[in-house]
């Protein structure tokens, strides 16, 4: 079975939440990336969101906007992060999503020597590197589903979930459209907003949440603006898993180098996976 | 080309350009605003609104004015046309679509207009056409234009607007851009995003070429009536595109009627020195739109340099590159010292200074100008007035006269 439909049914059939904790492929340097993965795990991680980083996140809040910056700084490219995946993935059982921008996805393999002017650019080659690497699903968010028709397909053939995301202003309409659309799970957008840490989650996600379980039984996973343990605790009682990773990128950094923003890093996961268990 | 009554498609495609790369969050409001404008511009009462807003509070028409010494100095070949929009209000063509996109808004029940700016003439446009209807302004403007075109921030804040320093990225146009989407995706509900070129997610490139095609519509008329025909040439600088598209639009279907857009060539066409996407990009989605972009082999964004901040971006409106992928325009390059130079021939034949962004049309225009056939009838758009530039041009003309001794060197 497909890795991540599998996890989330042991999860729901154990009656747990999803712990998605989100790093930055890259930062603070691609050498951290591996171990930052197998620690993620081992704190109590269910799928790990992996980003691969581009210059113009424009869903990100500055959080996750300076971890792009700082990745791309210290040489992430789109492969060498897969790369790393890769290196880490015999020693994964937890599955991996990659998440990034429409962009770098379909330039993936693009070669200068060819001065292609052609319109596109597919997104099956970034999706047969992954699945190599060991990803099990893609997040673009800026690709709403009426884009994303070529993602479908193309993940559908290289055997990975194209997971789409939903938001509150999403009208009943596009979210049966969006929850047939998305493989592995939804990733519901918890705010109005950009990804970063806030001091409360919005009263209104209840509503929102129980709009889309009237259109989908598959599982709801939600991110943006999820900070403190409690508020991880108080979202997972109405979905199937929190998505964190503006807080635990600010963990990493409050870390230092890179082997404290590993310890951070699993320390901040350790926390938020005895809040979800509690 | 059919593209004129179908493009862009239901879709918001032109051919395999445009469409809608976005955070779902603003997807409800794209489609809100592609309805609304869908109702708006077969409503009698709207276009009657716009049209008296347009011609009483802006100046529409623009004059079409035959510039008889530039052609002359340009060899006599050609006989160039300029079509004013730098002779508006606040300077430039964007007041065109700030006046139609906050008339819009406010019949949409928003109270609120953001918007990024390069140059900053769509960030005074907004600003103003905020201040005429009530409606509080937010603008994006990156940290380095806000330096070089300081006189446009002064004017933003003295009509009320906040402008609101970017510092991310590049510190331009690009990263302004970035900034007004993220603001938008939290502020959605209550605020339209009045966006300043035919770029970004469908419906805008449709909505901005809507509201500027009336620059072609009025030179269409105006050269029938002067030179008793069509031109031959139309000419202007494309950043994102909005002028360019505002007059090429009106002639799309007439097939002799040639095209030609200029970019901004910087200080070279290396990655990361100029900002022609057209001659050196290729396609790629940046900004809601899929169309050309330059961007390095993985796909990240370029950074792009102009002496015209107006122009210096890595994008392009999706129509342009339609235009370009069948033919019907040409796209080129002038570098910044060219622009400057063209800033100096139009100053003192015709006693018109001209920005920065319109100068780089005129630069080339120069160049060909004595190769057209004899009696070719040009327009050139000229989308701005150049009080905005003084600033830039007094160093580069300090430095020049420094060279010589004398003067500024000849054109």
């Amino acid at each position: 079975m497909e890795p991540l439909r599998a996890a989330f049914e042991r999860l729901r059939r154990q009656r747990r939440k999803a712990l998605v904790p989100f790093i930055m492929g890259g930062d603070p340097d691609l050498r951290a990336t591996p171990a930052l993965l197998l620690a993620l795990q081992a704190a109590g991680a269910d799928v790990i969101e992996i980003g691969v980083p581009f210059s113009d996140p424009l869903a990100d809040g500055p959080v996750i906007q300076a971890a792009s910056a700082r990745a791309l700084a210290r040489g992430a490219t789109p492969a060498n992060v897969l790369r790393a995946i890769a290196s880490a993935a015999p020693r994964l059982r937890v599955p991996v999503v990659c998440l990034t921008y429409w962009n770098p996805v379909i330039q993936f393999g693009f070669n200068p020597g060819s001065r292609a002017r052609r319109a596109g650019g597919s997104p099956a080659r970034f999706l047969t590197a992954a699945k190599a690497s060991g990803v099990s699903g893609l997040i673009v968010p800026d690709l709403p589903v009426e884009e994303g028709d070529a993602l479908r397909r193309a993940a559908a053939r290289a055997g990975l979930a194209a997971v789409f995301l939903a938001a509150p202003t999403s009208p009943p309409q596009r979210l049966r459209r969006i929850a047939r659309a998305s493989e592995g799970f939804i990733y519901y957008v918890s705010v109005t907003g950009t990804t970063g840490m806030r001091a409360q989650v919005p009263p209104s996600l209840v509503q929102g949440i129980r709009q889309l379980r009237v259109v989908t039984t598959k599982p709801v996973c939600v991110g943006f603006g999820i900070s403190t343990p409690a508020q991880a605790a108080a979202v997972a009682r109405v979905t199937d898993g929190v998505i964190i990773g503006s807080a635990l990128i600010h963990a990493m950094q409050q870390g230092g180098g890179r082997a404290g923003a590993i310890r951070a890093a699993a320390r901040f996961v350790a926390r938020m996976r005895k809040a979800l268990d509690a | 080309m059919t593209h004129h009554r179908l493009l862009p498609d239901r879709t918001g495609h032109f051919g395999p350009f445009g469409g809608t790369f976005v955070p779902e969050t603003v997807m409800a409001a794209l489609a809100d605003l592609e309805h609304a404008w869908a109702r708006a511009r077969r409503d009698p009462a709207f276009r009657h609104r716009l049209r008296s807003l347009l011609e009483e509070y802006a100046g529409r028409p623009t004059p079409l004015y035959f510039a008889r010494r530039l052609s002359a100095a340009l060899g006599g070949r050609a006989r160039i046309y300029l079509k004013r929009e730098d002779l508006l209000h606040t300077g430039a063509h964007k007041i065109n679509n700030a006046l139609g996109q906050a008339l819009l808004a406010v019949r949409m029940g928003k109270s609120r207009l953001i918007a990024e700016t390069g140059a900053g003439q769509h960030g005074v446009a907004t600003a103003t056409a905020a201040a005429l209807f009530g409606l509080a302004c937010e603008v994006f403007m990156g940290e380095e234009d806000m330096r070089r075109q300081e006189l446009n921030v002064v004017r933003m804040r003295l009509l009320g607007a906040r402008v609101t320093p970017v510092r991310s990225g590049t510190k331009t146009l690009k990263d302004a851009c970035n900034e007004a989407i993220r603001n938008w995706v939290t502020t959605v509900r209550t605020t339209h995003y009045c966006i300043g070129s035919v770029v970004g997610p469908h419906p805008y490139p449709q909505l901005v070429r809507d509201f500027q095609s009336v620059i072609g519509q009025e030179a269409r008329r105006q050269i029938r009536q002067a030179a008793g025909r069509l031109p031959d040439l139309l000419i202007a600088c494309v950043g994102g595109g909005s002028n360019a598209i505002g007059l090429f639009h009106a002639f799309a279907r007439d097939r002799r009627v040639r095209m030609i857009g200029v970019e901004a060539g910087g200080t070279g066409l290396r990655p990361g020195h100029h900002a022609a996407t057209l001659v050196k990009g290729r396609p790629g989605v940046l900004h809601g739109a899929k169309s050309l972009l330059l961007q390095d082999r993985f796909g990240q964004v370029l950074s792009t340099k102009s002496i015209a901040a107006g122009l210096d971006y890595p994008g392009v409106g999706p129509e342009h590159a339609y235009y370009q992928l069948r033919g019907r325009a040409e796209y080129v390059a002038v570098g910044d010292r060219q622009a400057l130079a063209a800033c100096e021939l139009l100053a003192r034949t015709e006693g018109i200074l001209p920005a920065l962004e319109p100068a780089h049309a005129l630069a080339y225009l120069a160049r060909i100008a004595p190769r057209l056939k004899r009696g070719s009838v040009v327009i050139l758009g000229l989308s701005g007035r150049g009080d905005k530039d003084v600033h830039t041009m007094a160093q580069h003309l300090t430095r020049a006269q420094g060279r010589d001794g004398t003067a500024a060197r000849r054109v």
